[in-house]
């Protein structure tokens, strides 16, 4: 159940960050030369697979218990967060994230600025490399995070790996932002995940005895989705009146 | 240097970009942790609490955020 969970969790997550990702990179690609785009994304897919060879040997040294309180803690701030913003997006609070209008914005941007030269274009690499590393590192720490255990950690790369391998294939095949996945909604469900994973292992981690063992992670997400649903309602109704 | 820094900052910003809401959250983590151990409560409460506590702050910081929009 737990690595369905995890890779399910991870697919989602990287889904929703490399749909983000690819619409920069083929902002650059389109306006700048696809040379420069690729060459910044690859560059970033390297040094992210790097990061992942490191750590990853690193977290198996520590004690587990340490390692589930520590990596919950972070997910349950990451979650949460994440689960706040689609809770007040839902709400109308704040507007819904458009690909299309970053697409926009970023390819208004690239061609405002100075032509390009001979040889790499250096400013191509530089905002194809940064977008790349900037989601790709909300992804590792997911699939780290997830697979706090060590034995989710296959599961949630595989996830990863699948959602990475769907938005090439759709970026290849549409050559425009993926504004199809609707990522207000998975966003919000993605939160609910990440934050039943992160309770549970700081959980884990204070020694807790969850009523169920693994199953009490099905719990958490009901009661996370609870909460979030009387959080839209509480916020809708402050949006409501403050427009009456 | 600059792309470094954009960088580690957005990193920071995943954990960190409200400090009331990621305060309270690691206040409660760590009350839960010191605490409840030494709290006479049944071992099915302790998670209880845990989850409740983290709810509470999650829709008060919806809600204050909501009340405050610009």
């Amino acid at each position: 159940m737990h690595e369905c969970t995890a890779a399910l969790a991870a697919f989602v997550a990287s889904l929703v960050e490399f749909a983000e990702a690819l619409t920069v990179v083929l902002a650059v690609g389109t306006v700048r030369g696809w040379r420069g785009a690729l060459g910044g994304a690859s560059l970033a897919l390297l040094v992210l697979l790097a990061l992942v060879c490191l750590l990853g040997p690193v977290l198996t040294r520590i004690r587990l218990q340490a390692v589930h309180l520590a990596l919950g803690s972070l997910l349950l701030l990451f979650g949460m967060r994440w689960l706040r913003k689609a809770i007040l997006r839902a709400a109308g609070v704040i507007p819904l994230h458009d690909e299309g209008a970053l697409y926009a914005r970023q390819t208004a941007a690239l061609r405002g600025a100075l032509p390009n030269g001979v040889g790499w274009d250096r400013l191509a690499i530089a905002t194809a490399f940064k977008i790349t590393m900037v989601e790709g590192i909300e992804v590792v720490f997911i699939v780290i995070a997830i697979g706090a255990g060590g034995a989710n950690l296959l599961p949630a790369s595989l996830g990863a790996a699948a959602a990475l391998a769907l938005v090439v294939a759709l970026g290849l095949a549409l050559h425009r932002p993926v504004a199809a996945i609707p990522e207000n909604t998975l966003k919000f469900c993605v939160g609910i995940l990440l934050c039943a994973f992160g309770t549970f292992w700081v959980g884990e981690g204070m020694d807790m005895a969850w009523p169920g063992d693994d199953l009490a992670l099905l719990l958490l997400i009901a009661f996370y989705a609870g909460a979030s649903f009387a959080a839209i309602r509480l916020c809708g109704s402050i949006t409501l009146g403050s427009r009456a | 240097m600059t792309l470094l820094k954009t960088i580690c900052a957005e990193m920071l910003g995943l954990f960190l970009d409200d400090a009331r809401f990621a305060g309270a959250i690691l206040a409660w983590l760590a009350a839960c942790w010191l605490m409840l151990p030494h709290l006479p409560l049944a071992p099915g409460l302790r998670p209880a609490l845990l989850c409740v506590g983290l709810a509470a702050i999650l829709i008060e910081s919806a809600h204050h955020r909501a009340g405050n929009r610009p």
